[in-house]
């Protein structure tokens, strides 16, 4: 798309360079660190699956047994009980549900547990590959018979075998994307349930078993309506490189993973949030995930106008932490969102000016447009107009992905009715002013441009107040959203552990390699 | 007295009504009666399915609109909601905090369980509330604490001991399978387990309370869709000068 607003490229040079120098510190320490979930993502890409008796998942069990060994690295222990018993991995997962321990083997020959773990990382690899190339395959084939923007709705029933038919039923109706939201209470928990699930609330559990339920059904409709269908869920929370890990096995397309989120609206430790995306992302990049993040987010809590720039500065930091954990490009779906008052004069052209501005500061990003949610009433028939409007600006700036909104929000989850009425509401909008963008030049020095302009020069001096203070200190500080997160506390600090000299994880060496970093 | 009144579409008394809804049934002549003979069956006269539209292979949806006899009597209506007519606007909530307290009121408020939903609570205490009514943070007389979301029921009630509160405000927006009720009723239990459930006031929130429900389950009242901090920040004022005049 051609640049319309006249955005001065030192100024977004200057705010990349802001980021790059933010995130480096950081970046050490996420390198000296491991978690107790990623240690577990690692085992679960070796293939470690299934619970215990009372649900206790076998990744757990093995992080458990180890303790403060953990820093060693888990798969250690678990390619040498591989070796010394003999076992098949799922032979030796089923013994572990059983009671079995890996911790208190004697430890083999370093060259037979490089081997073993080479076998493992080659079964991880081709799997992963294969997914890709099968989604690459399909996107190929059908090529040009997905939406632009995609269209992405959301099930939430609480009930995987009802997400499968509301799911089902959304992309025979034209959505390209499908969303099973999480019960709420997921984020906080420090484990991956097993198996299929029919309860939660608002949602329900993000599992492997629920993944694979979700994909094979959507799988269905691909070839029925020729359009390959992008299955989404949610690397965040506690369990962030776990759930990357079983999107990757299973195919997933998409996955919310973002940097700061955790830390900010869930309360996670910061330390842990910035260990635990940094594997996640790793992940994600290799299986051809593209990533959604969550800056839609800052302005659920503050003021759509003012807070404005807070949006534009954690792209570029979601960018630079994305970029030096392999994410290309394409695979970065930055958030932002239509979230200001209605009633405000030209808050139309607001919206549009920072649509446009984030399309041009990051041209190859498939930006992730997030519909009104904190002024969407009871009114559903003034909804409807609100989401129509929203629908315009995204066609207009060419948004990448675009989740749908609902006359309904505010109200409830998702009738199908509504998710109905949602689709056709953009497609109608979207169809009959498709090619407007191109037609249309802003004003120089008007309004728009103006705006846009305003943003990223807030955007440039919010960066280089979080610059002179460090980010965990600006996070310590409110400087996000508002909201003061010390560095010592928060959900899931007491599973960060500092990796040790001998620390071996032969799947994140691989990952490095693979990606380049 | 009575005072009958029926829905109005352009004729008084013409009772008028339009709906929409799913049916799973596939689309097509069949469904659109099936959706025609729902509406006689509840009642409305003169039933039309104005739209009919496939969702899926097994679901279809119709928009319909029909003429109801039924009514209701206007004048044996009573209300309850939380607050009367009179609705403190900001200067003048702090003006009979000054006035009949004496001194600054706090206010503790949280979105509690597992609910990730601060929307709710956000518009009631933020500094800068919603569609231009300031949140509590922004009242001279009133000390408010927003703990967020995702606050334990006990955490809440210990920090609201810790600062002193007043009133706690306790705000629900996730209601599927009832969880909110579950969840308020745990609060109340929790409060009178500890012998302090007279020590505060209690007030419950979010897009699906009502006061009837919220009394119900024990909190002094509920507010729900259409509330701004006046109304909160009125019926905490006018319920803390009676407990000072009746002490």
């Amino acid at each position: 798309m051609e640049p319309k607003l006249g955005l001065p490229p030192e100024r977004i040079a200057r705010a990349r360079k802001l980021a790059e120098q933010i995130v480096s510190p950081v970046q050490r320490f996420i390198d000296a660190h491991t978690t107790v979930t990623v240690e577990r993502a690692t085992l679960r890409l070796a293939g470690v699956d299934g619970a215990d008796a009372d649900g206790v998942p076998v990744p757990n069990l093995v992080v458990d047994q180890l303790k403060d060994r953990l820093e060693e690295g888990a798969l250690k222990y678990y390619v040498n009980a591989l070796v010394r018993t003999g076992e098949d991995v799922q032979g030796l997962n089923r013994r572990i549900a059983e009671g079995f321990r890996v911790d208190n083997l004697p430890m083999g020959d370093p060259e037979a547990l490089e081997a073993r773990a080479k076998q493992l990382v080659g079964a991880f690899a081709a799997r992963v590959k294969g997914n890709r190339s099968h989604r690459e395959a399909k996107l190929a084939k059908y090529h040009d018979r997905n939406h632009k923007p995609l269209l992405y709705v959301i099930v939430a029933t609480g009930n995987i075998h009802e997400d499968v038919k509301q799911a089902k039923a959304a992309a025979e109706q034209g959505a390209d994307v499908v969303a099973v939201i999480r019960t709420t209470a997921q984020s906080l928990l420090d484990y991956v349930p097993y198996g299929a699930t029919t309860e939660g609330f608002g949602g329900t559990y993000a599992t492997q078993e629920n993944f694979r339920i979700m994909r094979a059904a959507l799988d269905e409709v691909v070839d029925k309506q020729q359009r390959y269908i992008y299955l989404t869920n949610y690397a965040s929370g506690l369990c962030m490189p776990e759930i990357a890990a079983m999107g990757a096995l299973e195919r997933l397309d998409m996955m919310l993973n973002d940097s700061m989120y955790g830390i900010l609206f869930r309360d996670i430790n910061m330390y842990r949030t910035f260990v635990d995306q940094k594997f996640s992302r790793m992940i994600n990049a290799f299986a051809g995930v593209i990533i959604n993040t969550g800056e839609d987010n800052y302005l659920t809590t503050s003021d759509a106008v003012e807070k404005a720039y807070t949006v534009l500065a954690s792209q570029f930091l979601n960018e630079r932490f994305a970029t030096i954990a392999g994410l290309a490009p394409w695979q970065m779906g930055l958030g932002h969102a239509f979230e200001m008052d209605p009633t405000i004069p030209n808050g139309f052209l607001r919206e549009l000016a920072q649509a446009q501005m984030a399309r041009e500061i990051f041209p190859e990003a498939p930006l992730k447009y997030m519909p009104p949610t904190k002024f969407m009433t009871g009114d559903i028939f003034r909804g409807h107009v609100q989401d129509a409007l929203f629908n315009f600006v995204s066609q207009m700036t060419g948004q990448g992905i675009h989740l749908l909104g609902m006359l309904t929000e505010a109200i409830h989850t998702p009738f199908m009715q509504d998710r109905f009425l949602a689709l056709e509401n953009a497609k109608y909008v979207m169809n009959n002013m498709a090619d407007l963008g191109e037609e249309i030049a802003f004003k120089p020095g008007g309004r728009i441009v103006q705006r846009a302009h305003q943003v990223l020069e807030e955007t440039v001096q919010f960066l280089e107040s979080i610059e002179a203070v460090g980010l965990m200190d600006a996070i310590e500080q409110g400087l996000f959203a508002d909201i003061k997160r010390p560095r010592d506390m928060g959900k899931g600090l007491d599973g960060l552990r500092p990796k040790a000299a001998g620390y071996w994880n032969p799947f994140e060496q691989y990952l490095t390699r693979e990606l380049g970093l | 007295m009575t005072h009958i009144v029926r829905p109005y579409g352009d004729t008084l008394n013409d009772g008028a009504v339009q709906l929409s809804f799913t049916l799973p049934v596939p689309v097509g002549p069949r469904g659109r009666e099936a959706a025609r003979l729902f509406m006689e069956k509840l009642g409305f006269r003169h039933a039309e399915i104005v739209h009919a539209q496939a969702l899926s292979e097994g679901f279809s949806f119709y928009v319909a609109y029909g003429r109801t006899e039924v009514s209701v009597d206007y004048d044996e209506i009573h209300i309850e909601e939380a607050t009367g007519e009179k609705v403190y606007s900001m200067n003048e909530a702090c003006e009979a905090i000054r006035e009949k307290l004496g001194r600054k009121v706090v206010i503790v408020g949280a979105c509690t369980g597992f609910d990730a939903h601060t929307v709710g609570i956000d518009a009631i205490m933020n500094m800068k509330g919603y569609n231009h009514h300031y949140g509590l943070e922004r009242y001279q007389e009133v000390e408010a604490h927003n703990l967020g979301a995702q606050v334990p029921n006990e955490k809440l009630i210990d920090y609201a001991l810790k600062v002193g509160a007043d009133a706690i405000l306790v705000s629900q927006i996730v209601t599927q399978k009832d969880v909110h009720v579950q969840n308020m009723t745990e609060f109340i239990e929790l409060l009178q387990a500890r012998g302090l459930r007279e020590r505060f006031i209690v007030c419950a929130g979010g897009s699906r309370i009502s006061n009837k429900l919220a009394v119900e389950l024990g909190f002094d009242a509920g507010f729900g869709q259409g509330t701004y901090a006046e109304h909160v920040a009125t019926f905490i004022i006018d319920r803390l000068a009676e407990r000072q005049g009746r002490a």
